[in-house]
């Protein structure tokens, strides 16, 4: 997302830098029961990148409410790091176009307009595409639930 | 509560992840975030698919001065907390009212409104109207998104409560009437109404090569 943004040389660095401080910063935000690990700081560096290309700072939801009188349930937590690494796998099972247009538009966060003109497909190609792929991996995911 | 019943379109929300939306519908967007949980999980739901290819990507070099550069900047302030969600208005509102309460500009009718923000791309308001009143009929020259915040209203769309998101386009021409109780607070974005906003960049393209 970041380094293959087309970024000039020098600035994956400082893109790297100014990531990791995000996340330094917020790291007692980070709620294991509702987010893997991953995803959160995945959705730091997203908003960071749009910020950096941004004149204004993206506005962001209301953090959510900290749960502290609870005790840590770790059969949550296991549960929600299960459920990321079954998507990983089931990303791994996927046929290589739907990898392809999945990781345009959600790791590249490219509109699927976008994603369209790149390729040469059609837009509904493209979104059938997506939707397919999301489809299989909810399938997957399904397996694992409770 | 009611259940929240009008969400965020589908290439809103797309637009809003990857930055690309007007700063007054993100606004909208991220207040709409805070009040549904429906939107929010699919918001996460694609971060957390976001994070698993970051878990395959390759990793990049860095050059070998970047941790030393690294562990400095850790020593830095942390930058301030955005501002609370303060009664009817979430954090993202609050924001950009400066972390104050609504400073009201009377409409005539009982109805009131402040600006929050306005730039070439848009402008976002805060409405307040009574129950039962109504905002004058009127067309969009583009885009509108309006969000409530407290109360509700409804036109010839249906009826919308706190949270809910109403899109209005080009053509309709509506007039959204307060319900009976609070009065109704709604978040509203539009369109800037320059028509030929999206023709200058494209005619500016060839001559600065962007
Ligand atoms: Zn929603
Ligand atoms: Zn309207």
């Amino acid at each position: 997302m970041m380094l293959r943004g087309g970024l000039r040389d020098g600035t994956a660095e400082d893109v790297v830098q100014d990531v990791m401080l995000a996340v330094w910063h917020k790291a007692g935000q980070f709620d294991p029961h509702r987010a893997d690990a991953a995803g959160w700081i995945y959705g730091i560096a997203r908003n960071r990148r749009i910020d950096m290309a941004r004149r204004r700072p993206l506005a962001q939801p209301d953090e959510m409410p900290e749960l502290e009188s609870l005790e840590p349930d770790a059969d949550q937590i296991i549960a929600l790091q299960q459920e990321a690494r079954h998507l990983a796998e089931a990303l791994a099972r996927l046929a290589p176009e739907q990898v392809e247009a999945l990781r345009a538009a959600y790791f590249d966060d490219v509109p699927h307009s976008r994603i369209s003109e790149m390729t040469g497909l059609p837009l509904g190609t493209i979104k059938s595409r997506i939707r397919l792929g999301l489809e299989r991996l909810r399938h997957e995911l399904k397996k694992i639930a409770p | 509560m009611t259940a929240i019943r009008h969400h965020i379109p589908d290439d809103m929300l797309d637009a809003y992840r990857a930055g690309t939306l007007p700063h007054a519908f993100g606004v909208v967007v991220a207040a709409h975030l805070s009040l549904c949980d429906q939107c929010r999980a699919r918001h996460e739901a694609a971060d957390m698919i976001g994070g698993a290819f970051l878990l395959g990507a390759e990793g990049a070099n860095l050059r070998a001065d970047a941790r030393d550069r690294m562990m400095a900047a850790l020593d830095a302030p942390a930058p301030k907390p955005p501002p609370r969600a303060s009664g009817p208005f979430p954090s993202a509102v609050m924001h950009e009212l400066g972390g104050r309460p609504p400073h009201w500009r009377m409409m005539g009718g009982g109805i009131r409104q402040q600006i929050l923000t306005t730039d070439r791309e848009g402008s976002l308001r805060l409405l307040y109207i009574p129950p039962g009143k109504a905002v004058p009929e009127h067309g969009h020259s583009g885009q509108e998104l309006t969000l409530v915040l407290q109360g509700s209203f409804s036109d010839s769309a249906g009826a919308f409560h706190r949270g809910d998101v109403e899109v209005a386009h080009d053509e309709i021409d509506h007039q959204p009437v307060a319900g009976p109780g609070e009065p109704c607070i709604c978040l509203a974005a539009t369109d800037a109404p320059l028509r030929f906003r999206a023709l200058i960049p494209r005619l500016l393209q060839p001559i600065f090569r962007i």
